[in-house]
């Protein structure tokens, strides 16, 4: 059987509003990944051990709240030092264009504001397939 | 030994998760990596937990974590969910309800999806389980996919089964016919706060009055739970590990578990033989070829396979 492609879908923070996480998980198990959604308020630390056991290749972050300065950054650090050096992060939400390049230094790939067609997000994936280990 | 396979039985989660992968993928050393850490398996116990979409099987889960690891058991889970048959991608949501533990060094959850797999577990579920297993996990949690009637392949795999139903399925008569109903050995009646939940429990009780009572027989335990008002839990718990022992006692959970090898022997032998033979016709002339002349009537599906199995059984050499 041919590599599956595992994607983590998590939501840090405080907010309740899924719909999003929701709507980018559903679109990517029709575009045949297996997504993982773990629900609403998870801590970066459990984000970290989601994406650990379920030996993703990628996770979409996805906060409405504001705070992803600080949690996004955490997850990524998170993930490094328990040894998941190949996982590739990406985030979505309400996030400002301001944000846009602090976040992505700090190793958050690509960032996907409302309004993005998913197709940006599976072109995304695919163009980075290639890096993910076995 | 590969790296991998000191990690995995060293219980490194990092480890324990690319092996599953390894697995799930049928990677190429996934063999080695099996018969390596072999040697280190078969002290966890398996619990099966399988019932319909929606009866509570996962938030039963996640409670039975809670009380093992109150005990100091270190408890893994696996957790299937259903692939689509048209992209073949899947939404794993099991670990929604039991995310509480993520943080728990001694509890580790994988998600599956079950890849075309129709028994209502993934066809890699049963080597994850060696892995789970030399990797120290004292207890072993298989939750199936939502299963109708005949996805039973959970009970090929676990010591016990715990079969969840709830209230709203149907009368009795469902309850008596062939399929998951069997493969029970302990029946949950799950959303026991609904009203109907007795009536489900006076039915299930009946039907397994049915049962031959031989010098064998050990009783089914039916249990009353609410996941959601976490009752009925402690009752889940004493009578399934009593039911464990009282399997054990009487030579049932050795026999079970020799006929586990003996289903994964077949498994593996007519896989490997599958895989060559098909190999081994295509090579000879494209499988398009022969579908039009089957399609043409110019020879049977059966007179097709026996002519390639004959000659098969003539030229083939190991390569």
């Amino acid at each position: 059987m041919a590599k599956k492609i595992r994607i983590l879908i998590a939501k840090p923070g405080l907010d309740g509003h899924d719909r999003g996480a929701k709507y980018i998980a559903r679109a990517l198990k029709d575009a045949g990944y297996e997504v993982i959604y773990t629900g609403i308020r998870q801590s970066p630390q459990a984000i970290c051990k989601s994406a650990i056991q379920e030996d993703v290749d990628f996770v979409g972050l996805s906060l409405l709240s504001g705070a992803h300065n600080e949690l996004f950054p955490e997850v990524v650090s998170l993930i490094r030092k328990e040894g998941g050096d190949n996982i590739i992060i990406f985030g979505g939400g309400v996030i400002p264009n301001d944000d846009i390049s602090y976040l992505k230094k700090k190793g958050i790939e690509a960032i996907f504001t409302p309004g993005t067609p998913i197709k940006d997000v599976i072109n995304f994936i695919e163009a980075n397939k290639s890096r993910i280990s076995h | 030994m590969i790296e991998l396979s000191e990690n995995v039985i060293k219980g490194q989660s990092r480890a324990v998760a690319r092996a599953i992968s390894w697995i799930e993928n049928d990677h190429e050393m996934k063999e080695s990596l099996i018969d390596q850490i072999y040697p280190y398996c078969g002290k966890a116990v398996v619990w099966g937990i399988t019932g319909p979409p929606g009866s509570g099987k996962s938030s039963l889960v996640d409670h039975l974590i809670f009380r093992m690891r109150a005990v100091g058991k270190k408890v893994a889970v696996i957790a299937v969910d259903p692939s689509s048959p048209f992209s073949g991608g899947a939404i794993l949501g099991d670990r929604i309800r039991m995310q509480k533990h993520a943080t728990d060094e001694g509890v580790f959850i994988r998600s599956m999806a079950s890849r075309g797999h129709l028994g209502g577990v993934s066809g890699a579920t049963s080597d994850a389980i060696k892995v789970l297993d030399a990797a120290g996990y004292d207890l072993i949690l298989i939750e199936t996919i939502g299963v109708g009637q005949t996805e039973i392949e959970v009970m090929e795999l676990s010591d016990v089964v715990l079969l969840v139903l709830v209230p709203g399925l149907g009368d009795e008569i469902q309850a008596l016919k062939a399929g998951v109903m069997e493969i029970g050995d302990v029946f949950v009646v799950n959303k026991s706060d609904r009203d109907d939940a007795d009536k489900v429990r006076a039915e299930v009780k009946y039907i397994l009055e049915f049962k031959e009572q031989n010098g064998n027989y050990i009783e089914n335990p039916v249990v009353m739970t609410s996941a959601k008002l976490n009752e009925g839990i402690d009752q889940l718990l004493k009578d399934t590990e009593n039911y464990l022992h009282n399997i054990n006692l009487k030579g049932q959970l050795e026999a079970r578990r020799k006929l586990r090898i003996l289903n994964e022997i077949n498994r593996i032998i007519s896989g490997k033989i599958e895989e060559e033979l098909k190999t081994f016709i295509t090579q000879k002339e494209k499988l398009d070829n022969w579908i039009e002349k089957i399609y043409q009537k110019k020879c049977s599906p059966y007179s097709f396979v026996n002519e390639n199995f004959k000659t098969f059984l003539k030229e083939y050499k190991k390569p």
